[in-house]
């Protein structure tokens, strides 16, 4: 093996500008940190709203939300992600797309967002339903049977506790998303995986380079581990078993 | 160019042979993934639940490792450190089939995983009761019976992996996706490309993800 290890890199300025290589990872590591939180932000709730549908008696709104997740989750997120990029501007009337593709502020960031919230949207709607679908059919009823109509009976009864329900794969979903948010790079996303790269090819210290951005996306996942181990914590509901330690 | 161009889907066909190269490659790495995965992952699986401490803690460490990084940097990682180890370039193709192999045996291993603990312990103790010595007992009685529950878990995860193949485009390997954006390119037609493959890869995933629900559908009346 034949390779000069050279730990001091980050300290080292980047070939013809003024900041530090560490400059570069720091603000590659904000991008991530927004694009996951942002899209986190549409996935849940768009997500909800879809798993909730999926399981009303009206047939259409069930096949619309069906649609919906069918859609999203079999097609490879770079495609979408490039579909969104490329495609969806072509498809809006033209005074709309000349401004998205030449006047948009933030285009490639909220690209990014849209898609992979969407995209997550489908992911927890699918758990979300799930969720519903484990609680007895009892708690339906007797919301309806005490004079509650179905939204307040989705509201009080069957949402407060599927939420908790599904706390723990919600944790992955949204690890998922900040793992999943490295694809923005494709278009172009100044975020941690698009400056690992940069970083890289610009200092030839490859390995220092990969290590680090391993070691912070790491931090941040196991951040958002923690923290939707908190709310897991917080929100028990007593006499259910839980696993959050 | 004009703004509002009109979508030309007549420059599919005359590409399609191209694209052609690119899905055999797509669905080349899907299969060896997914044959090298689940038999490294049932391996991992198996180091998991061993009594043997060391090598429970080892197969531990790599599949949490592995579940932790985002997919594009172990292609990145791969990419980057094998030529480094061996001393000589590799192809993207080579690089991505030894990446998507050992990453997803990660995943594989904790499906493994579950469904080795979805077989009763009362079958192990009677293996060895018979007389059977580790392997006969994995092998004859708790894997069989494992994989069976598991399958439909099992095409879920290749699905995914399926589409996971497409971030090749990385480190530049020819799948599916690379070949309609090099056709793209020569025939200036990118919008169209992009929207035809979209549709064979949800018409692919749509359909395995029915049989994946039949095949639910199936094992849970068998049990």
């Amino acid at each position: 093996m034949n390779y000069h290890w050279n730990w001091g890199i980050f300290l080292e300025q980047v070939k013809g500008g003024e900041e530090t290589y560490l400059h570069w990872l720091i603000s590659g590591l904000g991008w991530t940190v927004a694009v996951a939180l942002s899209a986190w932000l549409i996935a849940l709730v768009l997500g909800s709203l879809i798993g909730t549908l999926r399981t009303v008696p009206n047939r259409w709104l069930a096949t619309l939300a069906t649609a919906h997740v069918e859609l999203f989750r079999n097609v490879p997120l770079l495609v979408q992600l490039l579909l969104w990029f490329f495609v969806v501007p072509e498809l809006l009337p033209r005074d709309l797309s000349l401004w998205v593709k030449q006047e948009m502020p933030a285009k490639e960031f909220l690209t990014a967002v849209i898609c992979l919230g969407l995209f997550t949207s489908a992911r927890v709607a699918e758990q979300v339903r799930a969720g519903i679908e484990s609680l007895s059919r009892g708690q339906k009823m007797a919301g309806l049977a005490i004079g509650f109509t179905l939204p307040q009976t989705y509201r009080y009864v069957l949402l407060p506790m599927a939420f908790r329900i599904v706390i723990p794969p919600l944790t992955s979903e949204f690890m998922n998303i900040i793992k999943n948010s490295s694809v923005a790079f494709a278009i172009g996303v100044l975020e941690l995986t698009f400056q690992a790269r940069q970083m890289q090819e610009d200092s030839e210290q490859g390995i220092e380079t990969y290590l680090a951005v391993t070691l912070l996306y790491f931090i941040v996942a196991f951040s958002a581990n923690r923290g939707m181990a908190l709310i897991e914590r917080r929100t028990r509901v007593p006499g259910y078993i839980t696993s959050a330690k | 160019m004009s703004f509002f161009a009109q979508f030309d889907f007549s420059v599919i066909a005359p590409s399609l042979p191209f694209l052609w190269e690119g899905l055999k490659f797509t669905v080349k790495l899907t299969l060896i993934a997914m044959a090298g995965g689940i038999f490294l992952g049932t391996l991992l699986a198996l180091a998991r639940l061993s009594s043997i401490a060391p090598l429970a803690m080892a197969a531990t460490w790599y599949v949490n490792l592995m579940r932790s990084i985002p997919l594009l940097m172990v292609i990145l990682w791969f990419f980057l450190v094998i030529p480094i180890f061996t001393g000589k370039p590799m192809g993207a193709e080579t690089s991505a089939i030894i990446t998507f192999t050992a990453f997803e045996a990660a995943y594989f291993s904790e499906i493994m995983r579950a469904g080795i603990q979805s077989v009763p312990r009362g079958q192990v103790f009677a293996g060895q009761a018979i007389g059977m010595s580790y392997w006969q007992t994995m092998s004859y009685i708790v894997l069989p019976q494992a994989f069976r529950n598991m399958l439909p878990v099992l095409l879920t995860q290749t699905i995914i992996l399926f589409q996971d193949t497409s971030l090749v485009y990385a480190i530049g390997a020819k799948d599916l996706l690379k070949a309609a954006e090099i056709a793209g390119k020569n025939y200036n037609r990118p919008i169209e490309m992009y929207v035809f493959v979209a549709l064979v890869y949800f018409v692919i995933c749509f359909a395995l993800s029915r049989l994946a629900k039949h095949l639910q559908s199936r094992t849970a009346i068998a049990r």
